[in-house]
């Protein structure tokens, strides 16, 4: 038996350098991780609540906004209500994984085998995040944000450049593109790309826009509204994209600012398509690399049921009925799923044979998996991965609350008629296209008061939170800079709400034009 | 791989925005730090502390569904349900069903949440919009005792106020300008002479003697210390501002008076006691209660405690006088008077309650005010009492207020008011 790498709770910097070149042996060679170098960060209680506030990134612009959140945080934190999280990793490269002062030896060797190992691998090697954002730029990027927003501050006033993140905020969730890009996003070239665009646009003189009477009346209106939405590549569901290109009233630095707002919602935007994808391939990694780890000897019995302590809080699943049911822990759904995947790769039942032929008894289950992790987000990883065993273990039901019924309905349980229903619904809990309110600009009209059209396709009646969608609405019509109009529509086409928002300040944001 | 110790990296990064949310919060912090203070006792109210503010108020707005439609939820833990079961939907925000679908949209939990303020963080939002600063700059009429102040030497004084090393001084000028010999001169000639002495050397000896006589007789003739150089220290009389204060809370607990008022009443006091705090080192407050005969209680029975009987305010002005005759002298304390009441007084008091404020209390008070309470919305004219005060000359300030919102204006203008008329 070799030698432990520690013993006790305290660690030193050699400890961790011990650590980490175990848990990499191991991560490297026996699970054969692909991972971006590391870069491990010791910090404090207090940093760690810094970090929080600024969505865990190093550096970010100042808003009012992540200060609110600082409060929440450090008020639920000193009141004991909630705890830290032991670390936290930024998909960057160097991979950054923050490890508190506080935590103990195993805590830390637990942290490195889980963000450093296992989300760093599930970061390189995703498909989503690989095509999706650019590790290598986006504290560089992130840089650039910061000092071009400082120097609006200063050039535009606080004031200004507040309300104009305030409202490009509240359409973050309606700022990325959904379907996969052709062309990555390359954040090095963004700053020298901010400054062309300027010079371009100061060069350009946008007919769309003319007010002098002109051009052939008599032409077609429906042929008219057709080259308009094709000019404007209507109809368009990144609403900060659409606003950013052809707001006719904001200034440069203003279409700048919902630029940088909505390339780091399109950053983040992978992370919440794969919260349960991301989170389980940690949590499996980090139990494959704790189990070799106590295997070894590397650590003790009593280090050993310290990780389990830690582990099993962190997979706990309260059923719906428990106090502290809120939703599903994606730590657990995604663990309990992959390492039943690992099952039916070694020791499969003759219901797994039926249900995943090309996986049951491949007998090499750690292939299977990376190729998963690689290829997968949540929505298509449920739809394809949910075993039945997953879902008896789990004793899931489907439940659907429908207004015109006097009680909730149970559709389906976890039995015969049920496994596939439930895993079409579970799945389309987890499919951002259908949990987000699917909300298009579809037109303007040029002929009037330049009004700007939005709707919104209600699924199942599902209508917007009513006076969220004016305050939104309203933030919208200010950078339009005319009135909006947000129709909500059933599948059908009829028209169920209807919300108008003139912009609140006269001027729109055209203070900051020159 | 890097390990890179951060700890030693300025933390507080986010405090730049920490007081950016303050200031963008500063509306629905302020109502929440002035609904806290509410509760507390007087005296605290200017220390730090956590308030909950809903989180509405300075919300961050999204496109969201709502609760409209047909919801559909995969929960875990199926205890007895099958397939076509139908259940009773729970009350709205329960834990299952509805309630729990709504809390994966928008992230539960999100209805309030705690600020802790600092102290000055607490008092500055407390005072804003106040416009305390500018009530600093008005000069309120103060008390001023006698105290002493040092004020250079002088040439006569008591032992005791002897300046030694000013003497000293003047002492060693003197000597040197007058050519006093130093003692070891002295002495050297005293040696010289010895040694002329010893072996023979006559001529010497009588120079040296001679020499000696005349240091020595003008030794003698020039003192050491002279009466001229002596100093004593000086003192000035000079008026000193009192710093401290006393401030009567007087309040008719009469039936007729309700929580609301009570309630308007004391945010008055609250603000006068903070107000005061910030002039004065030491500030004490006093709570007389009234009905038709006063007693002086502790806080929680001034606010809480109601009684009956009818209302005669003279009572409570008694029992200042008393209090103030027996444990607040006039020459070391600042008096200050404030005075809630719905107005309702006995006919036959007025003249005694008049009679009190004018000669008893108006002369010794720095400050007297006059808060008249009533229901929102009431239209009841001004009181008996109200009449009574204001025939006094000079009147106290005297405000009427019915809803909340008003007490602080009210506070300001009462000061400026008070400002105008006394011009001393």
């Amino acid at each position: 038996m070799s030698a432990r790498l520690f013993e006790g709770a305290d660690w030193s910097f050699e400890t961790i350098q011990r650590i980490y070149e175990r848990v990499e042996d191991i991560a490297l060679r026996d699970l054969k991780l692909d991972v971006y170098p590391n870069q491990i960060e010791v910090i404090t209680a207090e940093q760690m609540l810094d970090a929080y506030a600024a969505s865990g990134m190093p550096i970010y612009y100042g808003h009012w906004s992540f200060g609110k959140h600082f409060v929440q945080h450090e008020g639920q934190y000193r009141k004991g209500h909630s705890d830290l999280a032991y670390e936290l990793v930024i998909n960057s490269s160097p991979c950054i994984s923050y490890i508190m002062e506080g935590n103990s030896a195993l805590m830390q060797t637990l942290v490195i085998a889980h963000a450093a190992f296992g989300h760093n691998h599930f970061f390189k090697n995703n498909r989503l995040f690989r095509d999706g954002t650019d590790a290598a730029g986006i504290l560089d990027y992130l840089q650039f944000a910061r000092s071009y927003i400082t120097q609006c501050e200063e050039t535009y006033g606080e004031r200004e450049v507040e309300r104009l993140l305030d409202a490009a905020h509240a359409l973050m969730s309606h700022g990325v593109h959904r379907s996969p890009r052709r062309r990555r996003i390359d954040f090095k070239q963004e700053q020298t790309r901010a400054q062309e665009r300027r010079a371009h646009d100061e060069l350009m003189y946008n007919e769309l826009w003319q007010t002098l009477p002109g051009g052939n009346p008599r032409a077609p209106q429906s042929s008219a509204q057709e080259r308009l939405a094709q000019m404007l590549e209507l109809p368009q569901e990144n609403l900060l994209y659409f606003l950013e290109k052809t707001a006719p009233r904001l200034a440069p630095w203003q279409r700048e600012l919902l630029r940088i707002v909505r390339l780091l919602a399109q950053y983040f935007y992978p992370q919440r398509q794969t919260k349960v994808m991301n989170e389980g391939t940690a949590t499996f990694v980090h139990y494959k690399i704790m189990s070799e780890l106590h295997r070894s000897g590397d650590i003790g019995d009593g280090a050993f049921l310290e990780f389990l302590t830690s582990h099993t809080n962190v997979t706990f699943q309260p059923a719906f009925d428990d106090r502290r049911y809120s939703s599903i822990n994606p730590y657990a759904l995604g663990f309990a799923m992959m390492q039943d995947l690992e099952r039916i790769c070694i020791a499969p039942t003759q219901e797994d044979r039926d249900w995943f032929p090309q996986l049951a008894g491949c007998l090499d289950p750690m292939e299977a998996l990376k190729d998963i992790w690689a290829h997968y987000r949540d929505e298509s990883f449920i739809s394809q991965f949910l075993s039945p065993r997953v879902i008896r273990d789990w004793r899931m039901f489907h439940l659907i609350d429908d207004p015109s019924d006097a009680h909730l309905r149970v559709e389906s349980i976890h039995d015969e008629r049920g496994y596939r229903r439930i895993r079409r619904a579970l799945t389309r809990e987890y499919d951002l296209s259908y949990v987000d309110p699917q909300i298009e600009v579809i037109a303007v009209d040029l002929e009037g008061d330049r009004h700007l059209i939005l709707q919104h396709a209600v699924r199942e009646g599902r209508l917007l939170a009513s006076r969220e969608a004016s305050e939104v609405l309203g933030l919208l019509a200010d950078l339009w800079g005319y009135p909006v109009v947000l129709r909500e529509v059933d599948e059908h086409g009829n028209g169920l709400r209807e919300h108008i928002c003139e912009p609140r300040h006269a001027q729109g944001f055209q203070s900051g034009l020159p | 791989m890097y390990v890179i110790d951060r700890r030693l990296n300025p933390s507080g990064k986010s405090l730049p925005n920490r007081q950016r949310f303050l200031r963008r919060a500063g509306h629905v912090l302020r109502e929440a730090v002035r609904n806290v203070s509410v509760e507390r006792p007087i005296r605290d109210v200017n220390e730090g502390g956590v308030v909950i503010i809903p989180a509405h108020g300075i919300g961050e707005p999204s496109f969201h569904v709502g609760q409209d439609g047909t919801h559909s939820r995969v929960l875990p833990g199926n205890q007895e349900f099958l397939e076509g079961d139908r259940l009773a939907r729970p009350p709205m925000g329960g834990g299952r069903g509805r309630g729990a679908g709504k809390g994966s949209y928008k992230g539960g939990g999100e209805d309030e949440f705690r600020v802790a303020l600092s102290a000055e963080e607490f008092l500055t939002l407390f005072l804003e919009d106040l416009e305390l600063p500018d009530l600093e700059r008005r000069k309120l009429s103060q008390t001023e005792a006698v105290g002493l102040r040092r004020a250079g030497f002088q040439k006569t004084g008591s032992p005791a106020n002897l300046a030694i090393s000013r003497t000293m001084r003047n002492a060693l000028s003197r000597r040197m300008a007058l050519h006093r010999p130093r003692p070891d001169d002295l002495e050297r000639l005293i040696e010289a002479l010895a040694e002329a002495e010893r072996e023979g050397k006559y001529k010497d000896i009588r120079l040296l003697r001679g020499l000696i006589a005349t240091h020595s007789a003008r030794t003698r003739a020039i003192p050491y210390i002279d009466p001229i150089d002596i100093r004593y220290r000086r003192y000035e009389p000079t008026p000193r501002p009192i710093a401290q204060a006393v401030m009567f809370c007087i309040m008719d607990v009469s039936g007729s008076m309700t929580e609301h008022m009570k309630d308007m009443a004391k945010r008055f006091f609250m603000l006068l006691y903070v107000f005061l705090q910030k002039r004065y080192k030491q500030v004490e407050v006093v709570f007389i209660r009234h009905t038709d005969h006063a007693k002086e209680v502790d806080e929680d029975n001034f606010f809480q405690s109601r009684e009956t009987g009818g209302t005669r305010v003279s009572s409570a002005l008694e029992e200042a006088l008393r209090i103030i005759g027996e444990r607040y002298p006039v020459s070391e304390w600042n008096i200050y008077i404030a005075q809630a009441s719905d107005g309702d007084n006995e006919t036959g008091d007025h003249e005694r309650a008049m009679k009190l404020m004018r000669d008893g209390l108006m002369p010794i008070s720095q400050y007297v005010a006059y808060l008249e309470v009533d229901e929102p919305h009431s239209d009841m004219p001004l009181s008996s009492l109200w009449k009574t005060y204001q025939n006094l000359d000079p009147a106290p300030s005297m405000r009427r207020v019915t809803m909340r919102q008003e007490i602080y204006p009210v506070f300001r203008d009462l000061f400026r008011r008070r400002d105008g008329l006394n011009v001393e």
